[in-house]
Formats: C-alpha cells, sequence, structure tokens
C-alpha cells in the first residue's frame, strides 16, 4: 500500500545555520520525485526529516494512506526507508545484509528465503550472495543497500545521491533498477542527486532545492 | 643445586600422567576464573554497551574510572575484599572468606572494569552510519543496540579473553581471599607460588608450563580475532 506524503513549512537548523527553512511539498502515489540542487542546499537533511530520522524546528510532517492521515510510529516507520549516501553495511555476508529488514520484522521460513534470494537477483548480485558485503564495490554496496530498503517493500522510498561516487556502468545499473522499483513494485522514489542529466534520465517531476527551500521546476 | 633439567622433566611427567592433584588445581582455576568472567561479562558488557550508545551527564568521569580500574593492583583487590568478608567486615555474616565463591568476587572485580571498558571502546569503534542503517530500515531501539553490539563483535570477544587472561595470571587478590587451602582453594598461580617457596618446583613448573600454554591458546586466540575482524574491514 503506497503512502502519500505531505511536507508542509518544515523548518530546520544547526547550531543556528538555518539549512531548511519554509519547505512544503505534496508526494504523490508512485512517481519518481528527483530532489536536485547544489551541494549545501539541504537535501539530505529534507529526506531525513522526511524519513523521520529527524524532527523539524517547526512545521510537520504527515504521512497519508487511502485519505487517513497515519500515526508516527514503529509501524509508519517501517514503510518508510532511506538509503544513505554511504550506504552503512555490516560486516556480514550479502545476504544477510540483504534479509536484515525482514528478520527484524519477525519474518522466516522459506517466504524469507524466497524474497530475498529474489531481491538479490534484482540488483544482480546473485554471484557475490555469500561473500562479506564490505568486500563490495561503491557501485555494488550502492545495489545492495536499494536491495535491502526494497526487500521491506516500503511505501515511499528515499535515496540520497544514489550514483556519487560510483562508476558510469553501475550509475546505469542503479537507474534502471530504480525505474523498475516504480514499474515491478509500484514504489514512490524520492532521489536526491546534483546531476541534472540524471534528473532527466529518470525523474517524473523535478524538484529544485535551493538555500533550504523546494522550488518546482 | 637443583637440576633445572630435572625439574622440567617431572613437570612433563606429571602433566603426561594426568597427575590427579594437577588436573584438581587446573579445575578449580578454570572454574573459578570461569565464573569469574561470566559474572564480569554480564555485568559490564551491558555496561560498556550503554557507555559507548548513549550521552549522559558525568560519562567522561566514569570511563575514566573504568580505565583506571582496569590496572588495579590485585593485591589492593584482595585486600578490599578480605576487608567487606572479613569477621568483622560489612558482609562477614555470609562467611565467605576463603571459600572459592570469595576467590570469584575477587577476581569478578579485577575483570568488570577490562570488559567494560574495552566493550565500549569497541562499541564506540563502530561506524555511526550502521545505527542509521538499521533505524532506516525500520529497527526497534533495542536491534538497533544488537545490530551495533554486532558489529562490534570481534572487539568485545577480544575484550572477554583479554579479561580472562588477566584473571587466569592473578596472584594477589585469590592468594588473601582464597588461603591457599589445598583442596579447596588453591589454585595454579598460588601453588606456584607456594610450591617455589617450599623448593618443591616439579608441580609449580608443570602448573607454570600449562599456565604459559593458556596464556598462549588467549593471545593466539585475540590474534586471529582480530585479524579476522581487521580483514572483514579492510577487504
Amino acid at each position: 500500500m503506497n503512502l502519500e506524503l505531505t511536507a508542509s513549512n518544515v523548518y530546520k537548523s544547526y547550531n543556528g545555520n538555518q539549512v531548511i527553512r519554509d519547505c512544503s511539498y505534496s508526494f504523490d502515489m508512485c512517481d519518481i520525485y528527483i530532489l536536485t540542487g547544489p551541494n549545501g542546499s539541504g537535501k539530505s537533511t529534507f529526506l531525513r526529516i522526511c524519513a523521520l530520522l529527524e524532527n523539524p524546528d517547526r512545521g510537520e510532517i504527515e504521512y497519508s494512506s487511502e485519505q487517513r492521515v497515519l500515526k508516527k510510529d514503529l509501524e509508519l516507520r517501517r514503510r518508510i526507508t532511506l538509503v544513505l549516501p554511504r550506504v552503512g553495511v555490516f560486516n556480514a555476508s550479502v545476504y544477510r545484509n540483504i534479509s536484515y529488514g525482514l528478520a527484524i520484522r519477525g519474518i522466516k521460513g522459506g517466504d524469507f528465503r524466497e524474497k530475498v534470494n529474489r531481491m538479490i537477483e534484482f540488483v544482480g548480485l546473485r554471484n557475490k550472495k555469500d561473500q562479506n558485503a564490505l568486500t563490495l564495490s561503491s557501485g555494488e554496496t550502492q545495489r545492495l543497500g536499494i536491495a535491502r530498503a526494497l526487500i521491506i517493500e516500503p511505501g515511499i522510498l528515499f535515496l540520497d545521491e544514489p550514483t556519487t561516487s560510483v562508476d558510469q556502468a553501475n550509475t546505469g545499473i542503479i537507474e534502471d533498477i530504480i525505474l523498475k522499483m516504480k514499474e515491478e513494485h509500484k514504489t514512490t522514489v524520492v532521489v536526491a542527486t546534483h546531476d541534472k542529466d540524471q534528473a532527466k534520465r529518470l525523474g517524473d517531476k523535478v524538484l529544485m532545492m535551493n538555500d533550504g527551500k523546494i522550488i518546482p521546476t | 643445586m637443583y637440576s633445572i633439567t630435572e625439574a622440567f622433566k617431572k613437570a612433563f611427567v606429571l602433566i603426561l600422567n594426568l597427575d590427579p592433584e594437577l588436573l584438581g588445581i587446573i579445575f578449580l582455576s578454570l572454574k573459578v576464573s570461569g565464573l569469574a568472567l561470566l559474572i564480569a561479562t554480564l555485568l559490564g558488557l551491558p555496561i560498556g554497551a550503554f557507555m559507548g550508545m548513549k550521552r549522559f551527564p558525568l560519562k567522561g568521569i566514569i570511563v575514566n574510572i573504568l580505565n583506571t580500574f582496569m590496572g588495579l593492583p590485585p593485591v589492593v583487590v584482595g585486600l578490599f575484599v578480605y576487608l567487606l568478608l572479613s569477621r568483622s567486615g560489612p558482609f562477614g555474616f555470609m562467611g565467605l572468606l576463603y571459600t572459592p565463591s570469595a576467590m570469584v568476587i575477587a577476581q569478578t572485580i579485577l575483570a568488570f572494569p577490562i570488559v567494560a571498558s574495552l566493550s565500549n571502546s569497541a562499541i564506540i569503534g563502530v561506524d555511526p552510519v550502521i545505527r542509521q542503517a538499521s533505524m532506516t530500515l525500520g529497527a526497534t531501539r533495542s536491534q538497533v543496540t544488537i545490530a551495533v553490539i554486532k558489529e562490534a563483535r570481534y572487539g568485545i570477544i577480544s575484550a572477554v579473553i583479554a579479561a580472562f587472561g588477566r584473571v587466569m595470571a592473578e596472584v594477589g587478590a585469590i592468594l588473601i581471599v582464597g588461603g591457599n587451602i589445598a583442596g579447596y582453594t588453591r589454585v595454579m598461580t598460588t601453588t606456584i607460588a607456594l610450591e617455589t617457596d617450599k623448593g618443591d618446583f616439579e608441580l609449580a613448573l608443570a602448573l607454570g608450563i600449562i599456565l604459559l600454554s593458556i596464556s598462549l591458546i588467549i593471545n593466539s586466540t585475540i590474534h586471529l580475532i582480530q585479524k579476522k575482524g581487521e580483514a572483514g574491514i579492510n577487504r
């Protein structure tokens, strides 16, 4: 089930430095949103606030589904996920990393294995399945991060700079995965990137972020 | 002059014959130190994890105290436990002095700061992004804590093994609170001290060889664990 996200007049500052100012936007279902803008424009902070990792100083983040506003509890948190620019892989196999989200939800058995294997296949890491995830290249690590997030079937998936420090071949693979996520999984995806060409290739809607504010283009 | 070669020969005979007295002493040493280590780990690991993951007032002071206590002189701990457990002490009524329980208490006090402090360092060393990653995947607070502890596992295991090495080799505290009673509180280190005093070197040497072997196993295990942890990080 997809989620709709509405950000209303969000403000955030760190040590007196205003990073997000009066930011408002509504994200509808099943689209790919690209949040673009220069470094330091507040993209990452905005994604972290939307992913409920941080609270805004002022303003409101509201999630709704089928016209119903949802409480910001663990259940909602488990339907939203953010892939960080540094993915944060566990010192364990690729399989264990990708299955983490299912394991903490108490999912077990054949369904578990089938889902994990399908996801490993989806991001093209089948031949690395038993390898320690810390040994992957940066492109493979990003794919692992996406698989780890996608396996929990999120209503909204946030990707923060998924192709920074990734080679061209892996950038292409990751972009294909993002497009397939929308088609096959009907996931709403919000991608923060400073790459304007990527924004054009992927985005159904491109939003410009400048000086802590969203400007639709 | 006593022949060292002769003493070594007799020591090896004792080991190879699985001398019952020797085995009894080894078993008691392992039992006392093992139990002390278990209690120290059960107390020290959660405290080390808590300090590594939370911010609270006076944290720096507590960490400093724990680090200082890692080098506690065993005789001072022995004296402290003796005063607590002696007949006129606050816990004298329990009748624990000169029992293996008193030795476990003394060794727990020695092992606890090592487990807590080194576990704390291991947890602080975990990349903060691990915590955030597990949160973004929907982990509860306790699941985030478990994820961080799992990442610090090599450092934590090293902490526990280091504490085991410390208590196994310790003599001062257990001698004071255990009394070195034959067949009851006599362990490897106290036997070595006693037998050397008596000039009976065979048993002392046999136990010395076993202690050295245990120390070698402990150090090799720590080395292997650390290598495994580093291999995962560096690959």
